[in-house]
């Protein structure tokens, strides 16, 4: 008879448990016991039904993942894989979700704890804020190691790089990690009150399950962004579902890319935006120019009518045509005084005693004196005188005077 | 003015445009604004391509208070 090892059964016993598929892929619900996080992060628990028990693991890299422990006592949903731990016999069932069970259970306590937010006014539409169309400072609160971090520095960077950056550290997913959440807005919001204005805040988280996001549920996040002096945008990862942080923030972006998307303009944008502030800078200058342009044209015409050269030239035309007038009327005023010297001329003629002694009259004069005689009483008997006729002259005696 | 940040570079790039639009300025008037002007584009074009984002991440100072300290850790590399 053939005998085999201890760890070759097992070895043959796992073998068949994992290449059964309907033990690969298992919703498994029952009730919490026993449950241990080891100092590894490693879970272990049992989960109990009425008649029988599993033993149950959930390896650290998911119990990272959990939203809060699960209680001793509470029932919950385990999915995972069945397995055999050949070290001690053991059949087991490694989880790596789980859930209180009934996922109506979570979204009860949801929807009562955001109609309760929602009475209270926390959600009201009145409340947003605008953010400021041009940040200078923005906080982020988000876990440093995350993708989503990088997402939004990546975003920020192209975007709006003159932007600077606080970031405030916290766990995103985890019993941790609410408390951290809160704590985080409210440094952000001593900085922006103690040390720099801060325009706004990103509470941000990368995709996860509903699970990985219940942070984003938890009463005092919502409340702390609501209280929030500093307008909040969240930017946590599902498409679909609103977080009470969604509702409680002032704007809501689907994933941490949008809402550092939201939060800053685009520089692109802003770049072509200053470009067409510049050509209509220029195209004002040069209308103002244009019409300064215009403006000396004008001027320069009126100068033009007004300066000394048209009037000199004015004047040149005015002087020309008083000395053709001025010409004529000499030339007129000598022929005048030619025909008037003739007729002097002429009556001088008639006036010449040598005319008059031509034609036989005789100038008398009395000597010595050469008065002429004009009249018998000049003269008495003895005198002497010289008597001047056309061709000469001879003297005489006075020999008889007139009475 | 190197002092300004964008925001308020670009306010006063609007106002100075607004004002040479609105006309009817002295020569020397319509020139000084529209230096003003082309200087702030400048700016504005400056501010928004040489900048370089600026992460700071706020830790416990070990005094009960906090400080910033320069965080890097996010380039691609």
């Amino acid at each position: 008879m053939a005998t085999i090892t201890v760890t070759q059964l097992l070895s043959q016993i796992k073998t068949l448990i994992e290449r059964e598929q309907t033990l690969r892929n298992v919703w498994l619900q029952g009730e919490v016991s026993n449950f241990v996080r080891a100092a590894s992060g490693h879970c272990y628990f049992t989960l109990k039904d009425e008649r029988a028990v599993l033993a149950c693991v959930m390896w650290k890299q998911d119990a990272q993942r959990l939203g809060r422990l699960p209680q001793n006592g509470q029932q919950v949903l385990v999915h995972g894989y069945v397995s055999v731990y050949e070290s001690q016999g053991k059949m087991q069932f490694y989880a790596d979700a789980l859930e209180l069970a009934g996922v109506g259970r979570l979204y009860q306590e949801f929807e009562a704890l955001k109609a309760k937010l929602a009475t209270e006014g926390l959600f009201d539409a009145e409340r947003k804020r605008p953010l400021p169309a041009w940040p200078q400072r923005i906080g982020v609160v988000t876990s440093p190691r995350a993708a989503a971090l990088r997402d939004i520095l990546r975003t920020l960077a192209l975007r709006y790089p003159a932007v600077q950056v606080l970031l405030a550290p916290s766990a995103v997913q985890g019993v941790e990690a609410p408390g951290q959440i809160v704590a985080a807005i409210e440094l952000l919001n001593a900085w922006n009150a103690g040390v720099e204005p801060i325009d706004v805040i990103i509470v941000a988280r990368g995709g996860g399950s509903i699970e990985e996001l219940w942070a984003f549920n938890d009463e005092q996040v919502a409340r702390a962004i609501a209280a929030s002096p500093v307008p909040v945008v969240s930017g946590v990862g599902h498409e679909t579902d609103f977080t009470l942080a969604d509702f409680a923030a002032d704007l809501r972006a689907p994933t941490p890319t949008g809402a550092a998307a939201a939060a800053v303009p685009d520089r692109l944008d802003l770049a072509s935006q200053v470009a067409a502030l510049r050509g209509r800078l220029a195209l004002a200058m040069s209308q103002q120019l244009a019409s300064q342009r215009q403006q000396l044209g004008h001027s320069q015409r009126l100068l033009a009518r007004l300066s000394p050269h048209t009037q000199i030239a004015g004047r040149r035309q005015q002087v020309d045509d008083l000395s053709l007038a001025m010409q004529r009327q000499m030339r007129h005023r000598l022929a005048l005084h030619r025909v008037e010297l003739d007729g002097q001329r002429a009556r001088l003629a008639n006036l010449d005693p040598q005319a008059v002694l031509q034609r036989g009259y005789a100038i008398v004069y009395q000597q010595p004196g050469a008065r002429v005689v004009t009249s018998v009483q000049a003269v008495t008997a003895g005198v002497e005188l010289r008597i001047v006729v056309a061709d000469g002259e001879f003297s005489g005696v006075v020999t008889s005077p007139g009475p | 003015m190197e002092e300004m940040t964008f925001e308020q570079a670009y306010g006063q790039l609007e106002r100075i445009t607004r004002e040479l639009e609105g006309g009817d300025l002295p020569l020397e008037a319509a020139l000084t604004l529209f230096e003003q002007g082309a200087k702030l584009a400048e700016l504005c074009d400056r501010l928004l391509h040489a900048a370089e984002l600026r992460v700071r991440q706020i830790v416990p100072d070990g005094a009960g208070g906090f400080e910033a300290t320069r965080f890097d850790d996010w380039e691609p590399s």
